[in-house]
């Protein structure tokens, strides 16, 4: 009996490894001469690069850290709870880069994470998404990335474990987490709210940055689907009816914040989210921009919860002139004064553009205060958030226990949230992430 | 190379990207009017504009600014003769001066927002901008002259339309 078990176990075993491995395993493509630009039409590569906008490839294919790098030669560091990844060249370089692969190679790295040698990609190439672009769209994008120009360069060594171990185990990690498959659209919504959700869950891969991730790194589905992640020590905040801002995500306020980088009620795009509306989305057709705005304003809902916008508005304008007005003693206040005040004070009926009112952005509402501490310390240039104008940094105006006082003093004045804790150590965190103070007195 | 307008001037430095933008307009591109005040953007003495806001300088790294449109007391109207500075003049608002570039350039992107401001708007834009000799009472007096000479010029405007 015991005999038995124990076969059928084994047995059961064998089979399963074998599974596992025609499941593993796939072959190499053959090499190709890099195609010529000559053999892809002007149309094409156009519409190539409209994908590759959307796909925000140039981002994470182009070094960035310590000096910039050639454009989509790789070597962009990303830094993962496992160690560090830096990405590949796809640039046509036959020997570096891509240049010889095939559509068929690049095809079946999007939409299943295959290399063409046959090896696994890592998931940082974000294949969970890429895997729902269409063959057309990927043709396309081929077209256009195998006619930019080549560069010959390498990507510093990764820290990631399964870089260096077989990678065959990461077909394991697909197995259970990675679903291939094109975007399959939804009849119960129309034409505009189906492009927005194959752009948004495709190549625009909005949930690799807004959707939590489990204990191997997979986005945490089903269920948690848009409930906020992080990114690059950012929060990236819920794109879901859990998003905490008192006005809603409307149709409107997306748009422009995809489009232009600033919100007319949230405010402007800061950290890694800026460039993606000013590199990207400003370089795209409105329809498609307006297409994910629809989507996620459909996502969250805003329709059934935008009755509360007005109230919540008014209330903002209320806490805006709050402890401004006439003489104050209390030293939290001041500070705010001194520091944010002439710049961040709003009155009725609305917020100016340009005054980005803090009641009502993201960053005071979150769980957390690392974005307002990011913010605080790095600023924006004039071509990050709202373009023309810069927030000066404050990382050397500031020390981390004044930046924490302005978090208490907003958190409490200007959200009904509960208190922020242990604030002067996260200043210090946040402090730690910008790596190179932006402004420095002593030239 | 940091390239960006200067009062209307195209300008390019070859500077750290972290210089202050107040040490680059002072230092490299030798327009003074814009002060040094306490060097933590507390006091409000170096604001300038970049894209038509109000700024402070002193905390701003150069590289902020590249491509953008920066302006100076020395460019905020090519006579000196914006309607603040009119104001300024006209009440006497300056004691010693220094903080007033400053005040002026926070006041014109207040009168910007706020056309019409209200004592509430007037301390909330301008509590930020400290002046050591007191000068509140006719930084106040000097903004609703401004506001109200811009108010009949352009009902002055609507009249010769009508």
């Amino acid at each position: 009996m015991i005999k038995r078990i124990l076969g059928v176990g084994v047995g059961a075993g064998i089979l399963g490894g074998l599974g596992f491995l025609w499941y593993a395993w796939y072959p190499a493509l053959p090499k190709i001469d890099p195609p010529k630009a000559s053999q892809f039409s002007a149309e094409k590569i156009e519409r190539g690069r409209i994908v590759a906008a959307e796909s925000y490839c140039v981002e994470c294919h182009t070094r960035q850290d310590g000096h910039a790098g050639p454009t989509l030669a790789g070597d962009y560091k990303m830094v993962s709870p496992f160690g560090a990844i830096y990405s590949s060249n796809i640039t046509p370089d036959p020997e570096t880069g891509i240049g010889n692969w095939s559509e068929d190679a690049f095809r079946r790295a999007l939409q299943l994470g295959v290399s063409r040698d046959g090896s696994h990609l890592l998931p940082a190439f974000v294949y969970d998404h890429f895997t729902k672009m269409s063959d057309a769209d990927i043709s396309d994008l081929y077209a256009w990335i195998m006619t930019r120009p080549a560069v010959h360069m390498t990507h510093r060594q990764n820290d990631f474990p399964l870089s260096v171990t077989p990678r065959i185990g990461l077909a394991g990690w697909k197995l259970l987490y990675f679903t291939p498959g094109r975007y399959k659209p939804d009849p119960k919504h129309d034409a505009e709210w189906n492009r927005g959700a194959y752009l948004a869950e495709g190549a625009a891969h909005c949930g690799a940055c807004h959707t939590p991730r489990g204990l191997l790194g997979a986005e945490k589905l089903p269920g948690y689907a848009y409930d906020g992640g992080a990114v690059d020590g950012w929060t990236a905040p819920p794109l879901n009816e859990k998003n905490p801002t008192p006005v809603v995500w409307t149709e409107n306020e997306l748009y422009q914040y995809l489009r232009n980088g600033v919100a007319p009620l949230h405010g402007p795009a800061g950290g890694p989210m800026s460039p993606v509306a000013h590199d990207f989305l400003a370089t795209v057709p409105e329809s498609d921009v307006h297409a994910i705005a629809h989507y996620f304003a459909s996502v969250d809902h805003a329709d059934e919860r935008v009755a509360g916008d007005a109230a919540a508005i008014k209330q903002a304008m209320e806490d805006s002139k709050r402890d401004l007005i006439g003489f104050n003693t209390d030293p939290d206040a001041r500070l705010y004064q001194g520091a944010c005040a002439a710049c961040h004070y709003n009155a009725a009926p609305a917020p100016v553009l340009g005054r980005p009112e803090l009641a009502l952005n993201s960053a005071l509402w979150l769980d957390e205060p690392t974005d307002l501490y990011l913010i605080m310390m790095r600023g924006l240039s004039n071509k990050e958030g709202q373009t023309g104008v810069a927030m000066p940094s404050f990382y050397n105006a500031l020390s981390d226990h004044d930046m924490a006082r302005i978090a208490a003093y907003l958190r409490r004045t200007r959200t009904n949230m509960p208190p922020w804790t242990d604030l002067d150590r996260k200043a210090a965190e946040a402090r730690k992430l910008v790596e190179e103070p932006p402004v420095n007195s002593s030239h | 190379m940091i390239k960006f307008k200067l009062n209307g001037r195209d300008v390019s430095l070859d500077v750290p990207e972290d210089t202050p933008l107040l040490w680059a307009i002072r230092d490299d591109l030798g327009l003074t009017g814009t002060k040094f005040g306490c060097g933590v953007g507390q006091c409000g003495a170096c604001t300038v504009h970049v894209g038509g806001r109000a700024t402070r300088s002193c905390i701003t790294p150069v590289s902020a600014v590249e491509g953008a449109d920066v302006v100076t007391i020395e460019g905020l109207d090519p006579n000196g003769e914006h309607v603040l500075q009119v104001a300024w003049r006209d009440i006497q608002v300056p004691q010693c001066g220094y903080c007033q570039s400053g005040q002026i350039m926070q006041a014109a992107s207040l009168l910007k927002d706020y056309p019409d401001p209200t004592d509430e708007d007037i301390d909330g834009v301008m509590g930020g901008s400290l002046c050591r000799c007191m000068t509140y009472i006719r930084i106040r007096k000097a903004i609703k002259q401004a506001a109200a000479a811009m108010k009949s010029a352009e009902n002055g405007g609507e009249h010769s339309h009508g």
